[in-house]
């Protein structure tokens, strides 16, 4: 006949890590059964419950409660009375120095660290990472169960004040040849990556090392941070500073899956780093295998492999170089494109969008704006003129260029555009010499702009062969006589209309440290102690603190407090 | 957001004047010439306000004892005859700028260290340490503790009067900053602080023109007592708190007193109000003979040395007496690192060798003390139950966590946070 007997002891707070530790170690003891360790919160006494176990009533979330299964009453006994000398050896190990009881004291014997890292439980985890910010220190928040708004809110301080917050939910990072979290022993190397919370960091990282490369940095940015209401602050800076990281050659993102907007907004980020930058965005399709500097993947190990080979390849071209700022706040924001080949929309859509943002289209795409008045463009638009809608009562496009020479005009009127896109179909049934009306046109209006300081381009792409009857070559000259980008390859022509349009990175950086990934690693570990165990046997720097929830866990103080602040 | 603001500044304000005040020992009276208010039917004491009725033993015997050292009565049953009539005021030393350690009983005749802070212009006072031994801070009232006392009124505080009148006074500030190099902290241990006071007493003494016998009797009581000098850094503690009172908004505490019944705090933005609960019994050694069993709960006003930012709160510069605390010279530290998670600021003048002379913790804020679940650490004397057996050990203390919480409370509602 079993026995199960219980403790609870009030307001007796210890980080889960060491209750189970105990808990272990009590069911290991003879006679034992089972036994429960937890801080006596519903969950946990659901938990234990449905383990089987029998307790009293009325323990409180921030009581310890102890419940022990064993043959007889009296091995249960026993087995209770031995919980303070087997928690007293855990405390043992640490009691050598002072444990601060709050970051404020941890900070004042650490001046200089400039992490902290929070494991605390969830509804506690947002203040102490807040508190964390407004003590100048970057966050790697391991904690989960904590709010969107919460997180959106800690990030945007930290962005206003040039900190970065990983996670919440964030299990792994590595800074410095430091992991934090559940971080694999790599080899240290010139692949910096950005990901969203843990496991693929670590398969990522682990299969680098496996294919004899290493890693510089590692930012975990928790698994909401491409949501549309974080707006990947924290991948951004990561990106900044990853970009600034002088033993960083290739850059690695992966996400789970974003939200579109916030993804082009990233892409568009990655695409002005002047690094290259292999991209796995689960669930966002790809637009190519590569945009310029941008390598699309579509698994851990292929992004690992890509990034491992762009390491080998060296400084690989087509690698942009980021725009001058002073130029680029001048810029016109939007591009257009007056397309007469359907398909070629497609794909320019398609393309730009995945790094300029959102367009506006008449084509029916996933992701793509339904433009509402196809007479008049607006921000970003591409147009398919072969669409039945411009098409009555004239001939198609690519045989009468009529319509497109006026919406060439319409467009290059608006003052937001800085490139216009057209096509060039040659061969059997088209216009016998497209360029002799186009060209002409093309370079009124690219004077005009330059009488008027407006930063346009037109972009030709033109599609057909030397065999064809309208003379690709002659085609190809006329345009670039009248001023005309051409590009006869789709992809080239996407690159360079992101070139010219894309939006002022400077925008998008704050004013980090610089020194953040390269200094010592030097950190105020709240919560799970193991953490701070970690970081120490790696060599870095760190203070743990001894947490308790504030006021106790009494909410009505706590309450109190915090307005008290 | 702007509560933040108000308070940060109200106590950085008020823990900064509590730093800059500077107490010295300018001379010695009697009670009743100096400390405002005081008349012959009153008697002040030690901790929060407290009637009669609830007194522990050691407070009781200190009342009789001053009752009949203010020749008032000729005995105890008199004494007490004379309370229940309600021919005795009381009032807690903290209401007249007045400081006293264990029972702190201090009635108009008694000769008075007297206390400016020259920062400020507050004064503060003390009664005269009467040593070890059958003492009424402790609530002995036998002929030979009144006829001490006489002594000590008669004779000693005259020519220390003397004396101190014939000089600058004494920087009590800059006595304690040395003393705490010197392995003091300033509350259970003054030992440094009391030579170092005797150093600065001789040459006036000697320099008068009292009696040879007198003053060899005076310089030799002051020096074998190595709490001489806990009086002055008492009302020093005292005077400097003083100056942090008063600020509107600030959460600072500047005043932990307690009775031998309960134990009382006051708060800086929360005028005269105290807060209380029942005293707790210290914990530490206790002297051959004696155990917890014996000792009363936990009494005097030198807590005010803790209040200030020394005592408990600077364990770290008085390793000799970890031991008081079952400790190693590693617990000192700690002790006092962990005062550093409650209190305002760092003293200016107060530095610790082993902390690389960091300031020593100072400036409890309430709020802390809530927050992180640490309440203040006191180091003190434990006083028997009895009244006049005297000192039965010393140890660690700790005030009722209940009363900061209360004060938070009642801080909110003073300021209407809701």
């Amino acid at each position: 006949m079993s026995a199960t007997i219980n403790e609870i002891r009030p307001g007796a707070y210890f980080d889960s890590v060491v209750l189970m530790q105990l808990q272990r170690e009590l069911a290991q003891l003879q006679g034992v059964i089972d036994a429960g360790v937890v801080m006596a919160t519903p969950a946990n006494c659901d938990l234990l419950i449905s383990s089987g176990f029998s307790f009293d009533e009325g323990a409180r979330s921030d009581d310890l409660l102890i419940v022990i299964k064993a043959d007889d009453e009296q091995s249960a006994e026993k087995a209770l009375a031995q919980v303070d000398q087997l928690m007293s050896r855990k405390r043992q190990i640490q009691s050598e120095g002072y444990l601060p009881k709050s970051m404020q004291a941890a900070a004042g014997q650490l001046p200089h660290s400039s992490w902290v890292l929070v494991s605390v439980p969830g509804r506690y985890a947002a203040k102490v990472a807040r508190d964390a910010l407004d003590i100048n220190k970057n966050v790697f928040l391991y904690s989960d169960n904590v709010s969107l708004e919460d997180e959106v809110e800690l990030k945007k301080t930290a962005w206003e004040r040039g900190l970065l917050v990983m996670g919440p939910d964030c299990g792994t990072a590595i800074i410095n040849g430091v992991g934090f979290g559940f971080a694999n022993h790599v080899r240290r190397g010139a692949i910096g990556l950005i990901g969203a919370s843990g496991t693929g960091l670590q398969v990522i990282t682990s299969e680098i090392h496996r294919l004899g490369a290493g890693i510089s940095h590692a930012i975990g940015t928790g698994g909401r941070d491409l949501d549309e209401e974080v707006g990947a602050i924290t991948a951004l800076e990561g990106l900044n500073l990853l970009t600034r990281d002088v033993e960083t050659e290739v850059i690695v993102v992966v996400s789970k899956p974003p939200a579109p907007e916030v993804a082009s907004r990233l892409l568009s980020a990655a695409w002005g780093c002047g690094k290259p930058v292999v991209v796995d965005l689960i669930g966002h399709p790809a637009p190519a295998r590569r945009i310029g500097s941008l390598h699309f993947t579509s698994s851990l190990t292929d992004a690992a492999n890509v990034a491992v080979r762009l390491i080998q390849e060296d400084n690989e071209s087509g690698i942009r170089q980021r725009i001058n700022p002073e130029e680029s706040t001048q810029r016109p924001k939007f591009a257009r494109g007056i397309l007469a080949g359907g398909t070629i929309a497609y794909e320019v859509t398609i393309g730009l969008q995945s790094v300029l943002g959102p367009f506006f289209s008449n084509l029916h795409i996933d992701g793509v704006k339904h433009l509402p008045d196809i007479w008049k463009s607006q921000e970003h638009t591409i147009l398919d003129l072969g669409d039945d809608t411009f098409t009555q009562g004239r001939l198609h496009p690519m045989m009468d260029n009529d319509y497109r020479i006026r919406r060439l005009r319409q467009e290059s009127a608006d003052d937001e555009v800085s490139v216009i896109l057209i096509d060039l179909v040659l061969g059997e049934g088209a216009h016998p010499d497209p360029a002799s009306e186009l060209a002409p046109v093309t370079a009124e209006l690219l004077q005009k702009a330059q009488q008027s300081n407006q930063l346009l381009e037109i972009v030709c792409i033109v599609i057909g062969t030397d065999e064809d009857p309208q003379d690709l070559n002659y085609q190809i000259e006329q345009m670039n006589a009248a001023g005309a980008k051409v590009f006869q390859d789709i992809g080239e022509a996407i690159i360079h209309t992101i070139d010219a349009v894309l939006p002022v990175q400077s925008k998008e950086w704050t004013e980090q440290n610089p020194e953040l990934l390269t200094m010592p690693v030097s950190a105020i570990n709240i919560g799970l102690e193991i953490f701070s165990e970690s970081l120490r046997s790696q060599g870095a720097e760190v203070i743990g603190v001894d947490w308790r929830p504030p006021a106790g866990g009494d909410e009505r103080l706590a309450n109190l407090l915090s307005r008290l602040k | 957001m702007s509560n933040m603001t108000d308070i940060e500044t109200a106590n950085k304000s008020a823990v900064e004047r509590m730093i800059a005040a500077r107490p010295i020992l300018t001379g010695v009276s009697t009670a009743r010439e100096v400390i405002p208010g005081m008349r012959e039917n009153l008697l002040l004491h030690a901790g929060p306000p407290i009637e009669w009725e609830r007194m522990s033993g050691p407070l009781r015997g200190a009342v009789i004892g001053a009752l009949i050292l203010e020749g008032l009565v000729k005995s105890e049953s008199e004494a007490i005859g004379m309370i229940e009539a309600g021919e005795v005021d009381f009032a807690p030393c903290h209401h007249h700028d007045t400081v006293g350690p264990m029972a702190g009983v201090t009635s108009a005749s008694m000769k008075v260290y007297i206390i400016k802070n020259t920062t400020h212009g507050n004064y503060a006072y003390s009664n005269l340490n009467e040593g070890y031994g059958k003492v009424l801070r402790y609530g002995a009232y036998s002929e030979d503790v009144i006829s001490k006392l006489r002594w000590m009124n008669d004779e000693m505080g005259p020519l220390l009067a003397d004396s101190l009148g014939k000089s600058d006074g004494i920087d009590i500030r800059a006595l304690l900053a040395e003393a705490l190099h010197m392995g003091d902290e300033g509350h259970n241990r003054n030992k440094a602080g009391s030579l170092l006071f005797l150093k600065q007493l001789a040459p006036l003494v000697t320099g008068s023109t009292a009696s040879d016998e007198l003053r060899s009797r005076v310089l030799q009581f002051l020096g074998d007592n190595a709490l001489s000098v806990l009086n002055p850094v008492m009302a020093a503690c005292k005077a400097m708190a003083d100056a942090a009172h008063g600020i509107e908004r600030s959460t600072v505490v500047t005043a932990m007193a307690r009775n031998g019944t309960d134990f009382g705090i006051r708060i800086s933005g929360l005028n005269d109000a105290w807060f209380t609960a029942p005293a707790g019994v210290p914990v530490g050694l206790y002297f051959p003979g004696y155990s917890s069993a014996d000792a009363n709960a936990d009494i005097g006003d030198s807590t005010i040395t803790e209040t200030a930012g020394i005592g408990a709160f600077a364990m770290a510069a008085a390793p000799a007496i970890v031991t008081f605390v079952s400790g190693t010279p590693q617990d000192a530290l700690n002790a006092t690192l962990e005062m550093y998670e409650i209190t305002t600021m760092e003293h200016g003048h107060f530095t610790i060798p082993s902390l690389d002379f960091r300031g020593s913790p100072t400036g409890v804020d309430i709020r802390k003390v809530v927050e992180f679940g640490i309440t203040p650490r006191i180091n003190t004397g434990i006083a028997h139950k009895d009244a006049g057996v005297g000192q039965v050990g010393a140890g660690l203390v700790r005030p009722p966590m209940s009363i900061f919480e209360e004060a938070l409370f009642a801080y909110a509602d003073f300021y209407g946070i809701t």
